[in-house]
């Protein structure tokens, strides 16, 4: 099957000389014939699709399929969180991003899966069963955006929305080797996704190269009023930021994030990456991220926190699942969230119950958020150093399916070097740097200080012209 | 009394903005249910909060009309609990930064002493929904008009030492409130709110004795009466070497008994933590001045500047200033009649008895200023009588037309002409010639007399002043 989705700018001129009869069914069924092995569709609605080709506006992403992570909503569409307790619910709104990717015309595909409410880092906790791996689908995508990763790594759509909060676009980019970008807290309106954790979460693109990523920023960024968090702050012209010179370029290298755990295939690829910054004229300097080792256990005190709370409304009251065994209110609560949550979401929800307790507050949840802003200073203090921060972006490539599921703290920790991004607001992006163990795809993590997108593009996109690794295709003959 | 007590109230007020504290949706009493909601305030997934900068002024007014110190930054915090009026199972609230606090208000209380009770603070947060239960049917309606009406809690120090200042501090609360234009305070339709935390301590006793809260109270009346029993209950028990629970009671109006309701063991914890959706935001000194501008005159100041102004009686400057339209509405009137005793005279009497007859304020009334000051005008230069001016006041606020078009149609000018006096005159003369006589020789009571039988011959429309001085001259 031919790739169309190399990059936006081809797909375009694909789809301006194609000779298909009808356009929207041919991409309809061949992301559907492609998904067949993958499962990065948690639910397909190929009507709703094609009614909306039908309709499209005139802009910069006309016709573009973009695939929207089943926590995104659209007006009208099938939106779960991939959660039981969802199941029927269809927003009468629409999320900040879905209008503006409207406004430019794209071709939206809803219904892309994810780990339950986007807890999980293998999107195997969805409750429409795992996405595979499009490189081995033996293999996790990575997660929580594990579906939206996958659409894009295995050709199925040209690029796709995730959410990222704790590494949930960038570690499933890593490890189906396309580009995941979060931008910085505030950058991008969470008006219309479905919250995890509000002070963490942040809506970004996933692409097969960072100059798709640049578009797409530029499209879904911007202040928008219905969200108090979004930051009222021009947007660059992201676009404009490709093609520029990183003669001179400092870039930091953590020596936090190269440590034990970390696989050799990961370490290489990454050393490597380093070198060819090098030939291209940047400049490597050594720092230290102090506090990294608090990272993972300060974002599983506040994440479930916020989480906990945020989840409260699934009570079976007034939408979603209601227990059919409510004989009075309590047992109605207890019976609707026992069948419609999963274990990993019960898990965060009594973890978050315990650490907002009184009596175990002051312990956990205010620590957490002292060491958060310890966290916050460490990469202010770096920042000063340097102008982008290098890292591995998952210590591993993609573990098997099942693997890590009866281990949740060996799976908690394959985000601690996504996590500390999300603590700090940081704009983070991973990019493909070739092939690491069982020839899976590894990613290399760029980070930048708040509303420093600009330097993360340039930087990857010199990185881009000068090495072949984006182009590495999964379902390459 | 061997008995002190001790009584602090935490009062919701729900502000009368436009729309909801954290959406658009209209902020309306009533409607038919669930027809005031949007996504927001149903608590749909995905959609955010946003606070109304109304809600906020609103609450910075009443921070400075209680005198309380404002924060100089505003956070909101979540209280999580399960409930179905409460769509989020979570309710915005501010838990330890609240707006306002530090304040005072002054009670008056019988026989003019002044008495401060403190205001611990006063914090902005979301109401809740209504359930509406069917005893039919074995499940609830759940009403969410309500939910995401801003609301302020003003709390009180344990200042409050009897039933009676309870109830002083409340009115002086709803008079301050109603003054700033922010809330209409009406507790019947759940604009004003009050709980009750009461306890007893020994005369001298530093520490305090355990609280009791009581809840369902619905007027101030019965809060004063649920604070009455209240007292007694645990004075009995105390004097019976019994302990107070802590616990929450629930007032029986019809009873006119507390109930217990739910012990300290069944307390529970909110899990505050700050609302992560609303950024923290710094209060300008400048945004608070400008607030500040707009702060109307406050009944104590109002009080002085009437006394110094218009110097009226104490009595009569309290009722005029019991509300602020009607304070506003003697001014209007005193100004255009360039006469504030009769102003007040007018207001007192004949206003009030129209207001109370039909239950009404002065602007449900429709009475306009300007026709009143045109009929005390009329009385006072002696146009028309005191007697045909209340009459025309009675029909003006019936009909709402003019005064001089309901004098002219009904005829109730009075005769001031000279000489059609003088006809009247030479009558009540010629047939009452022992009082004319009797006048004539120093009988002064026999003028009014003669002035009377004027009166009865033109029907009630000689101008009697006039009148009297004719009688004199003619008889002198």
């Amino acid at each position: 099957m031919e790739d169309i989705f190399r990059s936006i700018d081809g797909f375009k001129k694909w789809l301006s000389e194609n000779k298909e009869p009808d356009t929207a069914s041919f991409l309809i069924d061949r992301a559907s014939s492609i998904d067949k092995d993958i499962k990065a569709f948690a639910f397909l609605d190929k009507e709703k699709i094609k009614e909306r080709f039908s309709c499209l506006k005139d802009g910069r992403l006309k016709g573009v399929p973009v695939g929207i992570k089943n926590n995104i909503c659209i007006k009208g569409a099938l939106t779960t969180c991939c959660s039981h307790i969802l199941k029927d619910f269809h927003p009468p709104y629409s999320a900040h991003v879905v209008e503006k990717l409207l406004e430019e015309g794209a071709l939206l595909f809803e219904g892309l899966n994810m780990d339950e409410f986007a807890f999980g880092s293998s999107c195997e906790t969805s409750y429409y069963g795992p996405t595979r791996n499009p490189w081995d689908t033996e293999r996790i995508p990575g997660g929580s955006s594990g579906g939206s990763v996958a659409s894009v790594a295995a050709g199925e759509l040209a690029c796709a929305l995730g959410s990222d909060t704790g590494g949930s676009i960038r570690q499933p980019a890593s490890m189906c080797g396309v580009v995941g970008f979060k931008p910085t807290y505030g950058r991008v309106s969470r008006y219309g996704l479905i919250a995890f954790a509000s002070s963490l979460d942040q809506i970004g693109p996933i692409t097969r190269n960072i100059s798709d990523a640049a578009l797409l920023l530029e499209v879904i960024s911007g202040y928008d009023r219905r969200d108090s968090t979004s930051v009222n702050r021009e947007v660059p012209k992201y676009t404009e930021s490709l093609n520029k010179d990183i003669k001179g370029l400092k870039i930091g290298i953590p020596k936090e994030y190269f440590i034990e755990g970390i696989s050799k295939g990961v370490k290489r690829r990454v050393e490597e990456a380093i070198g060819v910054f090098k030939d291209l004229g940047a400049q490597t300097i050594d720092i230290s991220l102090p506090h990294t080792k608090y990272a993972v256990s300060c974002y599983y005190i506040i994440g479930p926190a916020e989480a906990s709370s945020n989840l409260g409304r699934y009570d079976g009251v007034h939408y979603g699942l209601r227990s059919e065994k409510a004989p009075d209110i309590i047992d109605m609560y207890i019976n609707t969230r026992n069948e419609g949550f999963g274990q990993e979401a019960k898990r965060r929800i009594l973890l978050g119950t315990y650490a907002l307790s009184s009596g175990y507050y002051e312990a956990y949840y205010l620590r957490a958020q002292k060491v958060r802003t310890k966290i916050s200073d460490d990469f202010k203090e770096a920042f000063k150093k340097c102008d982008v921060i290098l890292t591995p972006t998952a210590p591993t490539t993609a573990f098997k399916i099942g693997e890590k599921t009866e281990d949740p703290l060996k799976m908690y920790l394959s985000d601690i070097f996504t996590i500390p991004a999300n603590l700090a607001g940081l704009p983070a992006a991973s990019i493909p740097c070739g092939m690491g163990e069982n020839d899976l795809p590894v990613g290399l993590q760029l980070m930048a200080e708040p509303f420093g997108e600009e330097v993360i593009i340039k930087t990857a996109h010199a990185f881009e012209g000068a090495t072949d690794h984006h182009k590495a295709f999964s379902l390459e003959e | 009394m061997k008995y002190e007590t001790v009584i602090g109230l935490e009062v919701h007020v729900q502000l009368d903005t436009l729309s909801k504290v954290f959406c658009g949706c209209r902020n309306e009493f009533g409607g038919e249910p669930n027809t005031h909601v949007c996504p927001v305030c149903l608590g749909q997934p995905g959609v955010l909060p946003v606070l109304n900068k109304k809600a906020f002024e609103y609450a910075i007014k009443v921070a400075f009309a209680l005198n309380c110190d404002i924060q100089k930054k505003v956070k909101f915090d979540r209280k999580n609990y399960y409930y179905p009026d409460l769509p989020k199972n979570y309710q915005i609230s501010q838990y330890d930064m609240p707006i306002a606090y530090d304040g005072r208000i002054t009670i008056f209380k019988e026989g003019g002493e002044e008495k401060e009770i403190g205001v611990t603070r006063a914090h902005l947060e979301e109401d809740a929904g209504k359930l509406i239960h069917d005893e039919k049917a074995p499940f609830s309606y759940v009403d969410l008009n309500r939910t995401g009406t801003p609301l302020l809690e003003i709390v009180s120090e344990p200042d409050i030492a009897s039933p009676e200042e309870a109830y002083l501090y409340l009115t002086t609360l709803k008079q301050t409130i109603k003054y700033l234009g922010v809330s209409d305070c009406n507790m019947e339709e759940g604009s004003l709110r009050c709980d009750a935390n009461i306890s007893l301590r020994e005369q001298g006793e530093k520490r305090l004795g355990t609280k009791v809260e009581i809840k369902n109270l619905n007027s101030f009346k019965a809060v004063r009466d649920a604070l009455i029993f209240e007292e007694e209950r645990q004075a009995d028990l105390l004097e019976d070497g019994g302990e107070i629970p802590q616990e929450t009671r629930l007032w029986d109006e019809k009873k006119n008994i507390t109930v217990s309701m739910r012990t300290k063991e069944g307390a529970q914890d909110y899990r505050y933590f700050p609302e992560p959706d609303l950024v923290p935001f710094e209060v300008k000194k400048e945004a608070v001045d400008e607030i500040k501008k707009t702060m109307p005159e406050m009944p104590h100041d109002k009080k002085k500047r009437f006394k110094k102004e218009y110097k009226l009686e104490e009595k009569d400057i309290e009722v005029l200033i019991a509300e602020r339209e009607l304070a506003d509405f003697f001014e209007e009137v005193s100004r255009e009649t360039s006469n504030p005793k009769a102003a007040c005279k007018w207001i007192r009497g004949e206003v009030l008895m129209h207001m109370n007859e039909r239950n009404a304020d002065i602007t449900e009334l429709g009475l306009k200023a300007e026709d009143l000051a045109k009929i005390i005008v009329m009385v006072e230069d002696a146009s028309t009588s005191g007697l045909a001016g209340k009459e025309v006041l009675k029909e003006n606020i019936e009909t709402g037309r003019s005064p001089e078009e309901i004098v002219k149609e009904k005829g109730l000018e009075q005769v001031s002409d000279e000489g059609e006096l003088e006809a009247i005159i030479d009558k009540v003369i010629q047939n009452n010639e022992k009082s004319a006589n009797d006048f004539k020789s120093g009988k002064e009571n026999a003028l009014s007399f003669l002035v009377g039988q004027v009166m009865r011959e033109s029907k009630g429309k000689a101008n009697p002043k006039l009148a009297g001085e004719m009688l004199r001259k003619r008889l002198s």
